[in-house]
């Protein structure tokens, strides 16, 4: 149930798209939500999902396990879409009750904004399932380093960042163990109205929340004990260098975004 | 209290590239009242099978039938089987249990189950204290956090909290791992008399094959998902070189034995305490004497 949760998961298969440089991938997904938000038609958005499409069959990550991810944010993709149609009082008034209005402004907008959040969070998840969240963050502190100069503390930023990616997976799992462990000690997460069930959360929190600060500390002092002390003077096994694919992926992103403000 | 599983096989992820068959076709039977004991190597579905006894896992094919009742099938009025009431049935302690504890007081974190299952405040109140005189906690520790006890005592608040639920089987997963001998030793004696005098159905999920050979009364020993030997453990013991193979080992003083006898001795290297090598080198001593 929990470990349905996709998001900053790694998806290891070997792609063409695994081995792309991680500094590239970044930018290209840069150039994707970009894209996504300038289109404002349909067609355009058929045009994106079906690009999406594509580079997924590349990337030999199954597309089910994929929208699996996207079940786990229905709650808010729906409470957006919700909201829109109630709530935009533009256009032609189709259906009314009270103070909510369904307008046909407000069904295209909230159409329109469910597919681009939709596509948003699938096409940003493609970014860390296809690169390991330590190339990941090679990636992030490489592009960042410019910035160096103005104070933006690059390898920090970086380091939170790699070490946030890494334990989404283990406090995942953790809560998962701590729901059964107090499910067979009779817990029940699954009956009650909405109080009750957030009372119920509370034996999950306090052992999560505990074993998060002990992980914490734990990781501190073993980063401690191999020497680390930022990113100052540090040199890596794996330097970040462009290779052909590369240059084919930032065509491809290149392309993609001329179309996108040509739609 | 009886617990069978009829062909079952686990599959996590099913469906999935990096699925992943835990379980394998296993069929098992515990009877009422007996003193089980699970050996495997890591990874070999100790932690999958134990999680099917109270229904926490809905296994991908196969049953799982408590006192006769299948978990996962329809009931004999069609209703669905009531999950709460197993899991009170079936106890269960999983590894590093202390890390479930969440109570600002031990009183309050043991009363958490009894509290579940919507017992009346008396008879709550009982419960923890049989649980926690179970675990040997005093009254003295009823209004303390539990998070400034040592390690083992965390643990045995954590299995008190089970306990409290009044099971009639308690499966318990690896639950001496980080313990000192003093608490470990102490924790089996605990467990033993539960099962003598309360006769009580114990599941020991355990690395170490002097425990399960000292307390058992049948073993199971998984190997890759399925069940590879059980009997006895004197019957599985006897697999010996075949344990190794597959991870496992025999009690350190049969290896004693087995060298002592290669040496010469004749003596039976057929053991699984040190109480019982004992006796069979006295004996051979005496033997040796009055020749």
């Amino acid at each position: 149930m929990i470990r349905d949760i996709t998001i900053g998961q790694y998806y290891p298969s070997g792609s063409p798209i695994h081995k792309l440089d991680p500094r590239t991938k970044i930018l290209v997904t840069f150039a994707y939500i970009i894209g996504l938000f300038l289109i404002n038609q349909f067609i355009g958005y058929v045009f994106v999902a079906a690009c999406f499409y594509g580079v997924v069959k590349v990337s030999k990550v199954p597309l089910k396990f994929m929208l699996k991810g996207l079940k786990s944010i229905m709650f808010i993709l729906l409470f957006t879409v919700v909201l829109n149609v109630f709530f935009t009082t533009t256009g032609n008034e189709i259906w009314s009750w009270g103070f909510l209005k369904v307008t046909d402004d407000g069904l295209i907008i909230a159409a329109k904004m469910g597919i681009r959040l939709a596509l948003l969070i699938v096409g940003s998840s493609l970014l860390t399932l296809t690169t390991s969240p330590i190339e990941l963050t090679d990636g992030i502190e490489s592009l960042l380093s410019p910035f160096r100069k103005i104070g933006v503390p690059a390898h920090e930023i970086a380091m939170m960042m790699s070490i946030a990616l890494r334990f989404i997976p283990i406090l995942l799992e953790e809560t998962d163990k701590i729901m059964k462990a107090q499910m067979a000690r009779g817990a029940d997460f699954e009956s009650g109205n909405i109080i009750q069930r957030a009372k119920a959360m509370i034996p999950i929190m306090v052992p999560l929340f505990i074993s998060a600060f002990r992980r914490a500390e734990e990781l501190a002092m073993a980063m401690e004990a191999r020497c680390y002390r930022g990113g100052v003077g540090r040199t890596r096994l794996n330097s970040l260098i462009y290779k052909k694919g590369d240059y084919i992926a930032f065509g491809i992103g290149i392309l993609f975004l001329v179309i996108c403000i040509l739609l | 209290m009886s617990i069978t599983i009829k062909n079952l096989t686990h599959i996590y992820n099913e469906g999935m590239p990096f699925k992943k068959t835990a379980l394998k076709d296993i069929n098992i039977e515990i009877g009422s009242g007996e003193f089980v004991g699970i050996i495997g190597h890591t990874g070999s579905g100790k932690s999958t099978l134990i999680q099917m006894f109270n229904g926490l896992l809905k296994p991908t094919k196969g049953e799982v039938i408590i006192n006769g009742q299948n978990l996962h099938g329809q009931g004999t009025n069609g209703d669905k089987v009531n999950k709460k009431e197993i899991r009170q049935k079936v106890g269960l302690v999983f590894q590093y249990p202390e890390y479930q504890l969440f109570e600002m007081t031990i009183k309050d974190d043991v009363a958490f189950g009894p509290k579940n299952l919507g017992l009346s405040k008396e008879e709550v109140d009982e419960r923890v204290k049989y649980a926690l005189e179970a675990v040997g906690l005093d009254e003295s520790y009823y209004e303390k956090s539990p998070f400034e006890l040592s390690g083992g005592q965390k643990r045995r608040v954590a299995i008190a909290g089970v306990l409290a639920m009044k099971p009639e089987t308690l499966i318990l997963d690896e639950p001496t791992a980080g313990l000192d001998p003093k608490g470990r030793n102490e924790l089996f004696e605990q467990l033993q008399k539960m099962h003598r005098e309360l006769g009580l159905t114990i599941v020991l999920i355990s690395h170490s094959m002097e425990d399960v050979a000292r307390y058992a009364q049948k073993l199971f020993v998984l190997y890759k998902g399925e069940v590879a030997y059980q009997g006895t453990p004197r019957e599985v013991f006897a697999h010996g070189k075949k344990l190794e193979e597959i991870g496992l080992a025999m009690p350190q003083i049969r290896y004693v034995m087995e060298s002592l006898k290669a040496q010469g001795m004749n003596i039976d290297e057929d053991v699984l305490t040190v109480e019982e090598a004992a006796q069979h080198l006295i004996s051979y001593l005496r033997k040796k004497g009055e020749a």
